[in-house]
């Protein structure tokens, strides 16, 4: 979904120091954990190598969801279920029908949690390494944490030996609290780049689904094989595999709707209607201004849609405009193409917001300055529309020319022109972003 | 629901007494009341919203977990008691005697399953015994087989009998069905086997993931027809440029399916021909206007500019992952098997399977359509042109599929077109119509 995906630089390079200090403290942890296990040697090892196995598993099967995040589920049900393991199956001598909890105890500390965890991470890794997709730290460590910070909090509990009820009751917090953390963990890395409330609120809608069903199997899974045994194991993991297969087919159909989108916005381009790589660039801007602007992730993606097709109402024109520039078009030609455009959106049925935006990309932003706007007045354009009515003159004034001067003279036009035709606050967004870009 | 045949009421009527009769019998001493009553509701939650499978009118509801956790649990008669709470669905399913006959159908699928589950030895085994899982999953597969084959027998018997439904039809789907309601039912033994130690929580962490995973499933569902319908308009806006050929990728889309379909493609490649069809001309907008609606010969740049539209669509397609093999489709579209298309002037087998059933589809759909130039064909005429290109132009095993298809599923022209007032808007020629080839001047240029 970022903007920037194109040019994707290799995992390590793009670490900030969030990230950084992220991966540095799990490498601690791992360290703590393994020099300790090495130490008092490992507790029921058949119990370790079994769950070993599974968030090795679950490691290969990662995915990424839509917003650039990487996701095991398997792996973290499973390795939270050893986290929350009270025991490992019945007694062998246990009557028929025997007492609650009746079971042999899991005696393994929260140190080996954590090493396990980190083995079968690091195993399951090594497949995607072969096949040269470059692993990244900052999610393996905070699934790491998470984990760690679980079986920190909840191993001490096991050792209370206490009844089904109040252990669920535990378990039931340990794993929202989990599920907390690692929204909070995951917002912080991302507010390096946008606000951090934002984050938290994107964080939440991405992730809290995914979430939930992976703490209850992780629940399940503590549960099952306390009360049946390592056997059980393979056969609970079932519920996380259907909502594994069901996410990732919702990711992989999202990103090819992305995709369409993206490519087909090139037919203007192939027509002659609009300078190459114009659709592209203008969506790359706006994205990056409507982050500025502390747009949520669901807005960007609208956002990211609108910039792409703004000038596929084109299409109907008999004849291109010369170069493309819409800009330079008068505006009743102008708010035809918009109206055309969201025509054309309209009649998938599924996008009107975006149909919308387009239609108003086209409106000046007239109203809101002072007193001497009349009281009849259209509402300004929704910020969507004013985004891309920025993006688009800046980008057709300037095209892909990397010229630092030519963009800084277009941004002196644009910001004579704000408050009648443009938001100031929208252009000030766009002087930000151009500023930051790397020189050509 | 008036009009139900005979057969029908009488096979219902039947169904029904024999579960009242097998009902009235259970002993209702020894049965765990509480049990039942949780299983009861847990039944009805699941069931009150199935997850539909992409066969059409076929739903399987999470209520399969909670019948098969019955029968493990209470046995024959209870299982049967548990299937009749159906009766009260949350589903909307209006008349009384649908209810009843659901209900009927569930307590004989639960009765059965019980009894199967009884006879292999299933109940021998408790599940704080240890290695309870071994031993009980033989049993309790032949259990859910039984009770997802009653079920279906009994729903599909009413189906066929009030001729909802045909008996070849049933069969063609239920490998579907069979398979969703058997994984369904799977995660009952989930629920049994942690009955024992933490009661109806069991219940809410096998269902939790699965309730979330349908929800995902929903959502991809509503996406992927979002997408669809995106990639429609978007076909629809490229085709605005000519009045003559709207509704054209549309059509040649759905010729491609039929043929897909008729050959015996994967479901996972017709879907792929089905957007293959719908884009193989976006290129088109490449090609200035000037020439697309150019009446009378073209000169060979001109021609040139035409050739290039398959290779001007590949380019603005190549980057959707997905479309994959039916980029192949869209690039060699009019490649004929003499090997005197364009844009390679491939022969024979090198030409892509996809490009072979594109270039039938789209072909029919320009000549059955009206022109600037000329009234719209009748189908036979085309079918008959068709079958006289097959060989030289066609593939004549794609042209063979598209005839056994037509004549099964029929074909829907485009309605006539009153010609549009303004006159820039069409075409002067079709480059797809295989009956009027285009025009080109041999001038200076040539050789």
């Amino acid at each position: 979904m970022s903007a920037g995906a194109g040019y994707r630089r290799p995992g390590w390079q793009t670490l900030d120091s969030g990230q950084a200090l992220l991966i540095a403290v799990s490498g601690l942890i791992v360290l703590v954990a393994v020099t300790q296990v090495f130490a008092v040697h490992l507790v029921q090892p058949d119990i370790a190598v079994f769950f070993g196995v599974l968030i090795a598993l679950g490691e290969l099967f990662r995915m990424v969801m839509p917003g650039n995040r990487e996701v095991a589920p398997v792996a973290t049900a499973g390795a939270l279920g050893y986290a929350l393991l009270a025991g490992v199956g019945p007694r062998p001598d246990a009557p028929q029908g025997g007492g609650v909890l009746d079971v042999v105890p899991a005696t393994h500390s929260s140190f080996q949690v954590i090493a396990v965890a980190a083995t079968g991470m690091i195993v399951g890794t090594l497949p995607h390494i072969a096949v040269g997709r470059s692993p990244r730290p900052d999610a393996m460590a905070r699934r790491l944490v998470t984990v760690a910070i679980v079986a920190v909090a909840f191993r001490p509990v096991v050792r209370m030996r206490p009844d089904w009820l109040p252990l669920l009751a535990v378990m039931g917090a340990v794993v929202v609290c989990a599920c907390f953390l690692d929204v909070l963990v995951a917002a912080v890395i991302r507010a390096e780049s946008v606000r951090f409330g934002i984050a938290v609120r994107d964080e939440i809608r991405a992730k809290l689904a995914l979430c939930a069903a992976t703490s209850a199997t992780a629940m399940l899974i503590a549960v099952a094989t306390t009360e049946l045994g390592p056997a059980a194991l393979l056969v609970f993991t079932a519920p996380i595999l259907v909502t594994q297969f069901a996410f990732r087919r919702y990711a992989g159909i999202r990103a090819t709707y992305l995709q369409t989108v993206r490519a087909l916005s090139r037919v203007t381009e192939v027509g002659g209607y609009v300078e190459t790589g114009h659709s592209r660039r203008v969506s790359r801007l706006a994205v990056s201004m409507g982050r500025e602007l502390g747009m949520s992730e669901e807005e960007l993606l609208e956002l990211e849609y609108a910039a792409l097709m703004h000038d596929i109402g084109q299409l109907a024109l008999g004849d291109p405009i010369p170069g493309g520039a819409t800009v330079l078009a008068s505006p009743v030609e102008q708010r035809r193409i918009a109206e055309l455009g969201a025509e054309v959106i309209k009649q998938t049925g599924v996008l009107d917001r975006v149909a919308d935006i387009v239609r108003l990309s086209s409106h000046p932003y007239r109203t809101a300055h002072g007193d001497a706007a009349p009281p009849d007045a259209e509402p300004p354009p929704p910020l969507a529309g004013r985004i891309i009515k920025v993006a688009n003159a800046y980008d057709d004034l300037v095209g892909d020319s990397g010229d630092r001067d030519r963009g800084a003279a277009v941004l002196e036009r644009l910001r004579l022109d704000s408050a009648a035709e443009y938001d100031p606050a929208v252009v000030e967004a766009l002087a930000r972003v151009v500023d930051r870009r790397p020189r050509h | 629901m008036r009009e139900l045949p005979a057969a029908a009421w009488v096979f219902v009527g039947g169904v029904v007494a024999l579960a009242a009769g097998l009902v009235a019998t259970v002993p209702l001493t020894d049965l765990d009341w509480t049990t039942l009553a949780v299983l009861a509701v847990l039944f009805l939650v699941c069931d009150s919203r199935p997850a539909q499978l992409t066969v059409e009118r076929a739903r399987v509801s999470l209520g399969f977990a909670a019948s098969l956790a019955g029968v493990v649990m209470l046995g024959p008669g209870g299982a049967a008691l548990l299937g009749l709470s159906a009766v009260v669905t949350g589903q909307r399913m209006f008349a009384p005697v649908k209810r009843l006959f659901n209900a009927a159908q569930f307590a004989l699928g639960g009765y059965a399953a019980g009894r199967v589950f009884d006879a292999l030895g299933g109940p021998r085994f408790h599940p704080n015994e240890a290695a309870w899982v071994e031993h009980v999953i033989g049993p309790f597969l032949a259990a859910a087989v039984t009770f997802v084959l009653v079920n279906l027998a009994l729903t599909g018997g009413v189906l066929v009998l009030s001729r909802q439904a045909t008996l070849g039809g049933m069969a063609a789907q239920s490998g579907q069905l069979v398979l969703g309601c058997l994984g369904y039912s799977m995660f009952g033994l989930l629920i049994a086997g942690l009955w024992p130690g933490i009661r109806a929580f069991a219940a809410v962490l096998v269902l939790l993931p699965l309730f979330i995973a349908r929800w995902a499933l929903e959502q991809a569902h509503d996406q992927q027809r979002s997408h669809a319908a995106t990639l429609a308009s978007l076909c629809q806006a490229v085709e605005t440029k000519d009045y003559y050929t709207r509704g054209h990728s549309e059509r040649v889309s759905r010729g491609s399916v039929m043929i897909a379909r008729q050959i015996g493609m994967r479901p996972a490649r017709v879907e792929a021909i089905r957007y293959a069809g719908m884009l193989h001309d976006v290129g088109k907008l490449g090609v200035p206007t000037t020439v697309l609606q150019k009446d009378g010969p073209m000169t060979e740049q001109e021609f040139a500019a035409i050739q290039l539209h398959p290779m001007r669509g590949l380019e603005i397609v190549r980057e959707i992952g997905f479309l994959d093999e039916a980029l192949a489709g869209i690039m060699h579209h009019h490649e004929k098997m003499n090997g005197r298309g364009y844009p390679m002037g491939l022969a024979g087998d090198e030409i892509p399977e996809f490009a072979r059933v594109i270039s039938v589809a789209d072909a029919f759909d320009a000549m059955t359509s009206t022109r600037s130039y000329r009234a719209a064909r009748g189908i036979d005429e085309a079918v008959a042109e068709l079958r006289r290109c097959a060989g030289d132009h066609f593939d004549p095993v794609i042209v063979d599929a598209f005839l056994t298809a037509l004549e099964r599923e029929g074909w829907e022209p485009p309605g006539p077109v009153a010609a549009p007032g303004d006159a820039a808007q069409t075409t002067a020629q079709d480059h797809d119509d295989p009956t009027a080839p285009l025009r080109v001047t041999r001038d200076g240029a040539a050789r």
